[in-house]
Parts: structure tokens; sequence; C-alpha cells
């Protein structure tokens, strides 16, 4: 019989009880015995040489324990966070890679960069005394945008990286993509930005800092997508604390969406303060200092080129991409527009030839990493633009010269010219699947009915890819990682056979206590509510990687398969002696361990007591216990894909942009918990479409202050803006290489949807000449590029 | 925040005593406006006075050729009356389009136009539809109030206590809202008066105006295309990330007329 809460089963979510009725423990919910309160004192400049800092009037204020400085952690020989990726020009030479302190030195390089830390009795406490603290700054020249970073002369963010490149580099092969466009019969261009976001979980970034004298033992509680990651980098690297003595601890996280995965100096500056005060340190952000801290996302700035043949097959893509860094190297954020970009440039098509290069660049503003899709959104809204641009200048219809252009099912797995090698995807399919879903064939009538009304429609696809399951460590070691991508699991029955499984996943709103839970109950024939997840705690984990790139299913679902698999070949032995049979005639069925042939069989709840109450055991060739650990690293990425189509409705009088459909074909390959899986696409779509008509981080170009500094400025998208969506998936191309075929399924909304809006947009404004837009579609731009379309009607008025 | 000493005294005498013993007290309405400022630390009174206790300034009442509302009357209040629903629809069609729900369940309407953010909507009902503001000490004309960009005629330690719209034949508003704050880009409120017409703009400069061409040009006829070829001037409009002085005159001109329409 099916285990009702097994795969494939839309079980609710088990946590949301916990979150809906206030009882998740965040990090600004936990309070230490005896804690202190440390506020940020940030730089209000952009740029700016420090020249000393007088803490001596904050000292004296009430309730103040101590104000240190980014000189107090050079004396303690404190490091700089480290980067976790490494890139190296077109000409070999590695990346430009200057320190990143904790607590600015010199120099404040952003609009939020911390250069003290006040810490009081209380929260209100420390904030009146940061005011106090006196910072001599001298405000110098700033950068705030990557085109004014590199020009001639720019003012230089770090001294040693020169024109402000960080680094400059390719992928594919020129020449073969000239000679391609050499033999072109149409070429199209397109210059498009992709737009700066700020990434807003929900829960502001925290951390909580904790020193026990006793034994020498650090606990830095935090926001955290991957606890043992950043114990890892600011043990080793940034205060030399070995992690047998470091225990870090993501408990209930509200959200990441990429955000939380870096290691963030307030992590480290409370660690090292706890010890220093000798008491516990608590920072919590409030959400002005997320606006201005955490890494932003995207931020690019590209020319692209596609050359087609007379039939609009597409011979070669060119595309030149310049990305900002911020201020500093993010963790990851080298490789955000390198190997998560460039490599996905093939799309789903069969183009032959692709060069990519790209420059990244130092600025002003604060650092910028990766953020839900990281690179594999800036490729589909890339090519995804391109090809629709390319269908209406070679008057073929947009869905055929995708049809044309797609890589056939059958010619899987296959090698593309950017490094990666697809395994599955059928996608002609998913846009089979799509076109009756949104009555393609009733667009037109749907146009003119909008016409009626003085209403503009347009509709919009987009075909992607991602390659997710990040990854097999090897190719990401030669590829510049400085880590491996792997997952832990350990599956640990209890003697009355419930079952704690620890993962070194990371759950901060992607479900695992419910979808993981679903796996061991199916395996095992057990009740749902006898498993219990356990993540988010170095203590208690095995070393794990976190939760990034839609990894979690892919990597640890994998990791807790194979754990799952040593403990069944541990249960059979133990089966086959309870039962005297030999242990090739032990059969697993729906979870029980059966004499093949016979009607004698255990539960593995009979097994695990007899496990941990082995009166009557072999000990020389069983061990007691049902305890077991494994790591998996991935043979391959795994290749979520899909087609979006979008249809916007936009009001030509005011610019306003209506999404008035909106569907998403998928393919995920299998599907755990189908709801949890749609409820992640919703979320990413709503996503997307936030980019391409909402969100947009704007710095002053001159001061470098950032303006869209609050919601009053910074437009995130709201549950009126979007329409209700429909969405499908098909499991018929389930991924080849884990033991569970499935793909991921965490960042595909985000990653279609801003094309497919962007493309309907444009497609509205067809008539009126228009060829393209950057994001944000707000009502104002695209009013803007009707007016400039229509210069008779706007002088009418 | 910095410390304040809070007060919520039970009526308007205690109120205004109060405000009158601290030059650095200031009354809390909804606390919509000011509690965020506070919380950035962009004020710093002494002492916050909250009206929330003083009974007479609250309630809606028909009253001889319009309503009066109290000014400690929250806007989701003032959406959901069925006097005003019934009397001047359009007002309470404008409360309801303000910010979002939790901001109009605290935000009050005397909060509202003493704050006078150019981007907020009262204002456009309170010069559009001919009202006398009432405080502790006189009545101001509706017409006088609002005396530039968060600038009020009200005195130091003035409490405003309510509000009286007159009532106009047909009336309607019509805003562009700010995707991101949900205030005011443009809004625009018509009111008919008889053969007089008032065409007030909030939003789009430094205060809330009158259109007064528009209103000339719907006084001789009442239907959107009267407006066309009709708009307000760009220069000294308010310009932003969300919208130029350029788009908001356009947008002036289309929000007038999309309220001429609903005026039906
Ligand atoms: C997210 C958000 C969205 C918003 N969107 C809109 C919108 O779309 N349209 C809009 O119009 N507004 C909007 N607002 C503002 C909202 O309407 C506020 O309620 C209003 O601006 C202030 O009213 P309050 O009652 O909250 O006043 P408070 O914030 O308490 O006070 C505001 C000011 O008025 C003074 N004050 C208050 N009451 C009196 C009184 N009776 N006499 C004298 N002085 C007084 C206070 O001292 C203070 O200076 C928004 C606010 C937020 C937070």
């Amino acid at each position: 019989m099916a285990n009702p809460n097994g795969i494939g089963a839309s079980v609710r979510r088990r946590e949301d009880a916990r979150f809906l009725t206030g009882r998740g423990t965040y990090t600004d919910d936990i309070n230490r015995p005896n804690q202190t309160h440390a506020v940020l004192v940030r730089s209000p400049y952009a740029h700016a040489r420090i020249g000393g800092i007088d803490a001596a009037e904050a000292m004296q204020a009430p309730g103040v324990i101590a104000v240190l400085t980014g000189a107090d952690m050079e004396v303690d020989k404190v490091g700089s966070l480290p980067c976790g990726w490494q890139i190296h020009s077109k000409d070999g030479s590695p990346m430009k890679e200057p320190p990143h302190f904790p607590l600015a030195r010199d120099r404040a390089r952003y609009v939020g960069d911390p250069v003290a830390i006040v810490i009081a009795e209380s929260r209100e406490q420390a904030r009146d005394a940061a005011e106090l603290v006196m910072v001599d700054y001298e405000e110098l020249p700033a950068v705030a945008t990557s085109r004014k970073a590199l020009a001639e002369g720019a003012p230089l963010v770090h001294d040693d990286a020169a024109g402000n490149v960080c680094y400059d580099w390719h992928l594919g092969d020129l020449a073969a993509a000239d000679a391609a466009f050499a033999q072109a019969a149409h070429v199209t261009k397109l210059d498009l930005v992709n737009n700066r976001l700020i990434p807003n979980a929900m829960e502001p970034r925290a951390a909580i800092g904790e020193y026990d004298p006793a034994n020498g033992d650090y606990t830095l509680t935090t926001t955290s997508q991957n606890p043992h990651v950043i114990r890892l980098l600011m043990g080793a690297f940034v205060l030399g604390i070995p992690e047998h003595k470091l225990r870090v601890v993501a408990p209930d996280v509200g959200g990441g969406f990429g955000s939380k995965i870096f290691h963030y100096g307030e992590e480290a500056i409370v660690t090292w303060a706890a010890r220093k005060v000798g008491r516990p340190v608590k920072w919590t952000a409030d959400r002005s200092e997320s606006f201005l801290s955490d890494a932003h996302g995207r931020d690019h700035v590209s020319h692209a080129e596609l050359a087609l043949d007379k039939d609009g097959h597409f011979l070669a893509l060119k595309v030149s991409t310049i990305a900002n860094m911020g201020a500093y190297l993010s963790t990851f954020a080298p490789s955000v527009p390198t190997y998560l970009y460039a490599t996905l440039l093939a799309g789903q098509y069969k183009t032959p030839a692709i060069y990519a290069e790209v420059k990244a660049v130092f600025t002003n503003t604060a650092p910028v990493d990766a953020y839900r899709g990281a690179g594999r959104p800036e490729a589909c809204y890339l090519i995804e633009r391109l090809v629709e641009i390319a269908a209406q200048e070679t008057g073929i219809d947009k869905t055929e010269i995708r049809r044309r252009n797609f890589i056939p099912a059958e010619a899987m797995p296959y090698q593309t010219p950017v490094a990666l090698q697809y395994d599955t995807g059928d996608f002609a399919k998913n846009l089979e699947i799509a076109l009756p879903l949104v009555d393609y064939d009733g667009f037109a009538a749907r146009k003119a009915e909008s016409a009626r009304r003085g209403k503009l429609r347009g509709i919009g696809f987009a075909t992607y890819i991602e390659a997710c399951g990040i990854a097999p460590s090897n190719i990401a070691g030669a590829l510049g990682a400085r880590a491996g991508l792997y997952e832990s699991a350990e599956v640990r029955f209890h003697p009355t056979g419930s079952v704690t499984v620890f993962t070194g996943s990371h759950s901060h709103g992607q479900g695992h206590e419910t979808t993981f839970a679903q796996i061991v109950a199916e395996r095992f024939g057990i009740p749902i509510e006898n498993v219990e997840i356990v993540h988010g705690d170095t203590a208690k984990v095995p070393f794990g990687m976190g939760t990034y790139g839609s990894r979690s299913l892919a990597v640890g679902g994998s990791a807790l398969v194979k754990a799952m698999d040593k403990v069944e070949r541990k249960a059979r032995k133990i089966a086959a002696h309870m039962l005297e049979a030999a242990e090739t005639d032990i059969e697993v069925k729906d979870g029980r361990f059966v004499v093949a042939g016979t009607d004698k069989s255990l539960s593995i709840g009979d097994i695990a007591l007899q496990a941990y109450v082995p009166h009557n055991f072999p000990l020389d060739e069983l061990e007691p216990g049902l305890d077991e650990q494994a790591f998996y690293d991935p043979k391959n990425f795994t290749y979520p894909n899909g087609c979006h189509v979008c249809e916007v409705e936009v009001d030509p009088e005011t610019g306003v942009v209506e999404v008035a459909s909106f569907a998403a074909v998928d393919d995920f390959g299998r599907v755990i918990n189908p709801l949890i899986v749609e409820g992640q696409v919703h979320g990413g779509l709503v996503q997307g479409i936030g980019q391409a008509l909402y969100e947009n981080c704007v710095y002053d170009e001159d001061s470098g202050q950032l303006i869209t500094g609050s919601y009053m400025d910074y437009c995130m998208p709201r549950a009126d803006d979007v329409p209700s969506f429909t969405v499908r998936y098909h499991e018929d191309q389930p991924c080849t290489h884990n033991p569970l075929g499935v793909k991921g399924c965490g960042e595909a909304g985000t990653i279609g949807a801003s094309a497919a809006v962007m493309n309907a947009v444009v497609d509205a404004l067809s008539d009126y000449g228009v060829t393209h837009i950057d994001m944000p579609a707000t009502p104002e731009k695209v009013w803007q590029a009707i007016r400039r379309a229509t210069p008779a009607q706007a002088a009418a008025e | 925040m910095y410390e304040f000493t809070y007060h919520r005294p039970k009526t308007l005498a205690d109120a205004a005593a109060l405000l009158g013993q601290s030059e650095d007290a200031k009354i809390l309405g909804g606390g919509q406006t000011l509690l965020p400022t506070l919380k950035q630390r962009l004020a710093r009174p002494s002492d916050l006075i909250d009206l929330g206790q003083i009974p007479d300034i609250k309630g809606i009442c028909e009253e001889a050729g319009g309503i009066a509302i109290g000014a400690f009357t929250r806007h989701a209040e003032v959406a959901h009356s069925d006097v005003v629903r019934r009397v001047i629809p359009a007002l309470a069609d404008l409360a309801e389009g303000i910010g979002d729900r939790q901001v109009r369940n605290m935000g009050t309407l005397g909060g509202s136009i003493c704050n006078a953010d150019p981007s907020a909507d009262y204002p456009a009902a309170v010069v559009g539809l001919k009202a006398t503001v009432k405080t502790d000490r006189r009545e101001i004309a509706g017409d006088d109030f609002f005396t530039g960009m968060f600038e009020t005629a009200l005195e130091p330690g003035e409490i405003v206590t309510a509000v009286h719209f007159q009532k106009p034949d047909k009336a309607a508003y019509a805003k562009f809202r700010n995707p991101a704050s949900r205030y005011a880009i443009v809004g625009v409120f018509v009111a008919r008066f008889g053969n007089e017409v008032r065409v007030t703009v909030t939003g789009a400069g430094p205060s809330v105006f009158r259109a007064t061409d528009m209103e000339t040009a719907l006084a001789q006829d009442f239907r959107a295309e009267a407006l066309n070829g009709i708009a307000v001037g760009a220069d000294g409009l308010n310009a932003d990330i969300h919208a130029s002085a350029d788009y908001r005159a356009h947008l002036v001109t289309v929000m007038a007329k999309r309220a001429v329409e609903a005026c039906g």
C-alpha cells in the first residue's frame, strides 16, 4: 500500500504550524543570559578615508560596554573575509582580490560599510552611543555604477585594482563564433541592462556571538543558509578558531534568496567581540541596514549579438557583459557572472558557437553576489530577449523560431559549446504543453478585445534551462571553487523505530522538514510523524554545504538516499539474523523486510529495536545500533527547464503594465511534493515579475547614496500585483544521475519570469515600433517609450 | 527612537495644556507618519500627546450641507462609513485607496492633513470639497489650510478637531499611485457644485493645487472630452525616481479625465 505521505503526495508543510502561529525560533528570538547588544557604526559616505575614530564620548554614554574598531581587529590579527571562488582573466592572471575587513580600516568603500561596533546593555543604548562615535572622514570621489567605474580616469575603489577591474574573463570559441557571424544571413543585436536588486528576505540578518572561557568554545547563532560554510570560512580565515572549538547554529531562518549564503563581517564581529567583552553579543539588522548591507543581486550591462541563417537557425552568439561586484568581493560573487551565467548561454538551443566575455568591476556600492537564480536569470533574460527580437526581425513566429532551434530530446545527453553537458530535457514538449494552456491561437482575439478597451496586449515567451544541484566538486574545483560541493546526511533510527535525520542542507522556506521526511517515510513504510529532520547546527549535523542553487533535494536528498541505503543494508543483515534466513533471501517490500516466498517479515521498527537491544546478536558480524551517515557528491549538475508564457495589458495613457496571465510549464524531474513545488514556483514567479516591473536598486550616480533605501522607494511586488498562476509540470525526463531523479525547483520561477514578462511588454508596444525596454518596465518608462514612438501625439498634448 | 514622555489625555483641554507645557511636545495621531520618523531618529520630541482617548474628536456625522469628520477618525472608518458612502461616496473611495489596510486601520484624517505630505490624498478632498478645518482655536478654510510642502496654516500647539466637507452634486477621485509607497504620484479630485467645478491636484506639486483651466472648461462642459488639450505646466512639479515632472503633468490630465468619467 502506498504511503499516504510518501513520494508524490502533496503533504502540507509540517513546519508551517510553527511559523504561522508565531512559534518559530529565529535568531532574533534567541536571548542568551547576560547578553549585550551591538549596533554598527556605518559609513555615511560611499567613499571616504578614515582619519581616526574617537569613541571617548560614546564610551561615557549610559550602558556602553565597549566601542571597537578596525584598529582593534588589526591588533587581534583578525583576517579578511575570504572569497570562495577564484576566477582567472583572459591573460591567465588571477582576479584582483582586495582585502575585505569586517570593520573598515583606512577607507570606507560604500554607504553602509561598517567602521565600528558599539556594545551596550540595551540596543537603544547602543544606538544612542553609536551617534556619539566621532569618525573623521575625508570624503573621496566615488563611482556608483559599473559604467562610471570603467570610465577613463575614474576614481579607484581599490588602489591595486587598476581601472576598477576585478577580472576580464571569457569562455567559448571566439574564432568559431566570428566565422559563423561571417556566414550569417541576419544578425540581431541588443544592448541590455539586468537591473540591480536588493534581496529583501522577510527576516533581516542577525547574529549572536558567544564565548565560553571555561573551555574556550565559541558559538555563533546566525541567519545563514549554510552554517558549516560559515564555520569553515570564519574559523579558518577570519578569526583563527579551530572548527572543534566553534559551533555555528542557523535556527529558523526567514528567507534568504541567496543573500544569507555569504559570510558577512557582522558574524565575525560579534563572535570576536563576545570574547573581548566576556559576554554574549547580539546584533540584529534593522530594515534600513538590510537595504544597505545585504549583498545585492544581478547588475549586469551587456551587449549581445545573435547570428542566424536565412531559415532562422541560430549560428552563433556573442555576448559581452560588465558585472558589478560592488565594493568588495562577497563570498561567491566572482562565480555568479561567469560559471553560473556564461555557461548557460546556450539556453535550450543548439547554437553551435558561443563566445562570452565578462568584465567584473568594483564600485562604491554594497557587494553583489548570488540572488535567487544567480547568473541563470541573467543568461535566460539575455537569450530570450534576443530570440524574441530575432523572431520579430526575421518575421518568424516566436514559437516557431524556438522550435527550429531547440536541442531535440533525442540529442540528450547534449554537450553545449559552453562547458555544460545537459543530461535530459524535452524542450519542445514544454512548449507544446504550454500553448493550449495559454490559448496561443486565441491571442489575436484577446488583443482585439483589449484594444476595444483602449489597452495594448502583448504575449511573451521564455524558455529557460538552469544548472542546479551545485555541484560536482571536481568540476567546481577545476573552475575555481575553493570548496567541495557535496552534501551530507545521517539517518539515525531510534530503538522504538522513530527516526532522526540530520542533513547538511538548510531550510529557510523550502520545506525540508516535510519533503525529506516524505522520502524517509516512503522508503521504510513508516508514518511521517515518526521522522524528524534536523538541520542548521554544526554541533549536530555532519559537515554540509547548505542550501542554494536549488541543490537541497538533488544533492542533500541524494545523500539522504545513500544513508538510507546503508541503513537498509544493515537492516537486511539484522532481519536475516532475526528471521533465520540467508541475507540474500531478504526482500524489501513497502519498507517491510520479507523472507522471499514466505509470509515471514519484519518492520523496520522490529529491526531497530533488535539493533539497540542486541541480546542475541552475532556481535562478530554485526555491530549494535542503526545509524548511518553518507556524503553525496553529484556526478553532474541537474538541468531543470521549462517554458513560461506571460500576457500583459498596457494602459497607453499611463504606461501601467498589468500581468493579465502567467503560465509556467516546468520539468523538475521527479516531484516529491507537488504542493511545495507549486509554492516554490509561485514565489519564484513573483520575484521574477518583481524584477521585470517593480524592483530596482538605485544609487545616486554622484554621491553613491542609496536612493531606494526603504519600501517607500524600493518597490516589492505584492499579492495584488500578480494574477493567479497556471502551473504545470511533467515528470517524463527524470534526472539521469541522481537516485531520486530530481532536478530542483527553487529558482526556476525567477529564472523564466522576468524574460517572459519583458517579452510580453515589448510585444504589447510593438505597434509603436518599440523593440526593447530595460527592466523594470515602470509606468513612466513605458509611457516614455510610447511617447518617443508617437511624437505627434506628444506634441498635441 | 529617542526617549520621550508619553501622554494620553482624555479631553481636548488636557491635550492643549500638555502641549503648552513643552516646546518639543508633539501630537500623536495614528502614528503612521510620526512613528516611522521617530524610529528613524529623524525627530526628537520630548513628549508625545496621544489624541486617541479623546471622544470629542472622533466619529462621522451628517451636518447641514455636508459631513463633519472628527480629526481622530481612522481612514478605514471613513472608507466603511455608511454616511460617507451615501453623502459623499468619492470621499469614502479616497479613504479606501490610502496606503494599505494596516495604514488605513491606524492613520487618521487629522494626522494626514496636519502632516501635509505633498503626495497625501486627503488634501485633494479638503480643497476639492470646499472643506472647513476646525481646530481647538478657530476655523480655517480648506483653501487656506495647506501652505506648502509639509506646511499648514496651523500655529504651534494648535490641534485639529474636525473637518467639515461640503456635499457636492457629483464628485470623484482618481489616483495614480506610487507602486512602492502607494501614496499618490498624482491624485485628482473633481467635484461639481451647481455650476461651479473644482479640480484639485495632489502629488504632482509641492502642495495641493487647483487646476483652474480645467475647472473653467468643465464648468462649461462637464465631460472628459472638455479637458482635451488642457494640461498643467511641468514647471515646478515634483520629480523623483518614480515620475518626472513631465510625466506628472501628463498624468494630471489623464487622471482628471478619469475622475470626470467616474462622476458619471
Ligand atoms: C506605508 C504607508 C503608506 C501610506 N500611503 C498613503 C497614501 O496612499 N495616501 C495618503 O494620503 N497617506 C498615506 N500614508 C500616510 C497615512 O495616511 C498617515 O496616516 C498620515 O500621513 C498621518 O496620519 P496619522 O494619523 O498616522 O498621524 P501621525 O503620524 O500620528 O501624525 C502626523 C503628523 O500630524 C500631527 N498631528 C496628528 N494629528 C493631529 C491633530 N489632530 N492636530 C494637529 N496635528 C496633528 C502629528 O503631530 C504629526 O506631526 C501612508 C503611510 C504609510 C506608512
